[in-house]
């Protein structure tokens, strides 16, 4: 009963981890260049659901926006338990950025390998770097 | 000026690197000369920021005057400050060198784009050094390993399938080193270091900071390419350019190595990472393994610059062998073989460089009788060698003494073995070369792959031009120097980088 409460209590870790290993999996795994990217993609990924859910808070928890108006009204302060902690998701935001130039450059990669080798398969590409060392 | 010069010393490079696009729209002969303009204003800053250190301690600067835990803070030591120098100072000789070996290696439109991208990933290498922040860290660690890997992917052959690899290999590094960061902070709710260190001692015993520490250790282990999780380096390297090869190899995995050491002994106490965990054992027998397998690799090689890449991961493992052995000398020794390491492969990777230019030649077979050739780089190749192999008057010899030092105060007699062990096979791999160069028969070298035209001037004396030359010069100038006035560094700088608790 326990081990439930624990595996449901903490579903979004488990999700994270479930998703960072399919991603690992595939860029391990996979003969195919695209898999192996859009496996890095998943992994990438799962890391940012494992920062939003540290910041996460049970119980209608929201954005730090000072509720009530500005200037004079502003003097009530807000409960810490009322909003969710914003730096993990401006992280993330940062994270997302480096994530999306890794993967253009790993695309701008691919375009490359394919105008040298017309396949994405790595058998195949290894098959052609064979033959060419054997003519030399 | 002083007083921003940490600031500058990124911000500098980065506006260039957009500055430098729209010169080179402009007109493209003026990228060359406004790169090392700016590597040569970095260089002075970094002097100019060791100044401030040795004079006024450690300097603690606030980026955009944000108090330290909750803005970024750039915190610079004598470790920062003295890695600073190395990086800017190896990018701006490397960039004098670029020069004919870029317009040689490269088509004429992409010229533009690599000095762009070099100053990128001079940024991204900068960054890392002085920021102060775990996650800033994290950004610099991929603004430059993605310069990186678009400088690498440029090369010839099989380059773009190397750099493809790194881009996997190190993108599993750096989300690594990220997930390490996103464990700390939801443990302590900090990024800063200097904040970290004063939060982290009660949570010593936590499993989600154990969890963060291996975290770190294998992402950056994946960037240096320690022994087992080197696969990506030596493809990469070999296969890009010249002056991208002397550059990333030089520097790369020095500031690996540099961030190693802040999160074992400065994020982390001492006590945590020698006595709490088993981490600098585990380290130490790595390190010595890679000592010994980049070495045997070597042996086996026949591609000069690929030679240097299993040597590179040799040094790495002597460099990691001195952060494991916990010890006064044991950390000496690592800080100045990340220097002398990062002179000596920018060296021999420049020869590399200026052989081919002028040869074509890359095997070592090829290479028989070049001194008649090239009789003044064939020198230079000698003396980085025997630097490399650790002959006293070089500054080889000095490193690898103050780490067998650490080994044997730290009575791992089979590690201080090893580390001698390794540096005799380093002397077989360089003395076989010379043997080639210097001793084949004259025949033998019909065998080889040498094109007719090299054959019928094969005797005749042609270096590679002076723009070449002379960073070369300035490197093995650095080599011998370095070696003589090594003692002094230690004593002004090096001894204060050793970590309280030591």
């Amino acid at each position: 009963m326990d081990t439930m409460q624990f595996i449901i209590g903490k579903f979004n870790y488990w999700i994270y981890i479930v998703l960072m290993m399919i991603g690992f999996y595939a860029m391990i795994a996979k003969r195919n260049l695209v898999k192996k990217i859009v496996g890095m993609n998943i992994f990438q990924t799962a890391i940012i659901l494992f920062f939003i859910s540290t910041s996460s808070k049970k119980g209608g928890a929201t954005i730090p926006i000072i509720q009530g108006g500005h200037g004079d009204a502003a003097g009530h302060v807000i409960d810490a338990a009322q909003y969710l902690n914003p730096l993990p998701h401006v992280l993330m935001l940062t994270a997302i950025v480096v994530m999306v130039s890794t993967f253009g450059v790993a695309l701008a990669l691919l375009i490359m390998i394919y105008r040298e080798y017309r396949t994405f398969e790595e058998d195949e590409i290894y098959e052609t770097l064979e033959v060419m060392r054997l003519k030399k | 000026m002083t007083t921003q010069s940490p600031a500058l010393l990124i911000i500098v490079p980065l506006i260039s690197a957009i500055l430098c696009l729209l010169l080179g729209l402009i007109r493209r002969g003026l990228c060359y000369p406004f790169v090392v303009a700016v590597l040569g204003v970095s260089v002075i800053l970094s002097f100019d920021v060791m100044g401030t250190v040795l004079n006024d301690g450690v300097i603690r600067y606030r980026l955009g005057g944000w108090d330290p835990p909750w803005g970024i803070e750039y915190m610079i030591d004598h470790l920062n400050a003295f890695i600073a120098i190395i990086i800017a100072s190896i990018s701006f000789v490397v960039a004098i060198f670029s020069r004919k070996s870029i317009e040689h290696e490269l088509a004429k439109g992409k010229i533009i784009y690599f000095y762009t991208i070099y100053l990128l990933l001079f940024t991204g290498l900068m960054g890392i050094v002085v920021t102060g922040d775990v996650f800033n860290i994290y950004v610099f660690l991929e603004i430059a390993s993605l310069a990186g890997y678009a400088l690498i992917a440029i090369g010839r052959d099989r380059a773009v399938l190397a750099s493809f690899e790194y881009v996997v290999l190190g993108t599993v590094g750096a989300c690594f080193y990220l997930l390490g960061v996103g464990y700390l902070y939801s443990v302590t709710g900090s990024l800063n270091i200097m904040d970290l260190t004063l939060r982290l001692p009660e949570l010593y015993h936590s499993k989600v900071i154990l969890i963060a520490f291996a975290f770190f250790m294998v992402g950056l282990a994946l960037k240096i390419a320690l022994f087992p999780l080197h696969v990506w380096l030596p493809d990469a390297y070999t296969y890009a350019p010249s002056t991208v090869s002397a550059m990333v190899a030089a520097t790369m995995t020095k500031v690996g190595a540099y961030v190693m050491m802040r999160i074992m002994f400065t994020l982390f106490e001492p006590y945590f990472s020698i006595k709490l965990l088993p981490v600098t054992t585990i380290l130490g027998w790595v390190a010595a393994a890679a000592m010994i397998f980049g070495c045997i690799q070597a042996l086996a090689q026949t591609d000069f610059k690929r030679v240097l890449c299993y040597i590179l991961i040799a040094e790495v493992g002597y460099i990691v062998l001195g952060i494991s052995v916990g010890n006064r000398a044991g950390f000496t020794g690592a800080v100045l073989h990340i220097l002398n390491d990062a002179v000596m492969m920018a060296c021999l990777f420049m020869i590399a460089g200026a052989i081919y230019y002028k040869t074509g030649m890359r095997h070592i077979y090829e290479f028989a009788h070049l001194h008649k050739k090239m009789p003044v780089t064939v020198t230079c190749l000698v003396i980085a060698a025997i630097s490399v192999v650790g002959v006293p008057p070089t500054c080889g010899f000095f490193s690898k003494w103050y780490l067998v030092l650490g080994a044997i105060d730290a009575r791992q007699w089979f590690f201080a073995f090893l580390l001698l062990a390794s540096s005799l096979m380093v002397a077989i791999v360089f003395f076989k070369m010379m043997q080639t160069i210097f001793f084949a028969p004259a025949g033998e070298s019909a065998h080889a792959h040498i094109d007719e035209p090299h054959k019928e001037h094969k005797h005749s004396r042609d270096e590679a031009p002076a723009s070449m030359m002379i960073p070369i010069f300035i490197m093995v100038a650095g080599i011998l120097l370095l070696g003589i006035f090594s003692g002094q560094i230690v004593s002004t700088v090096i001894q204060f980088t050793v970590p309280k608790g030591f």
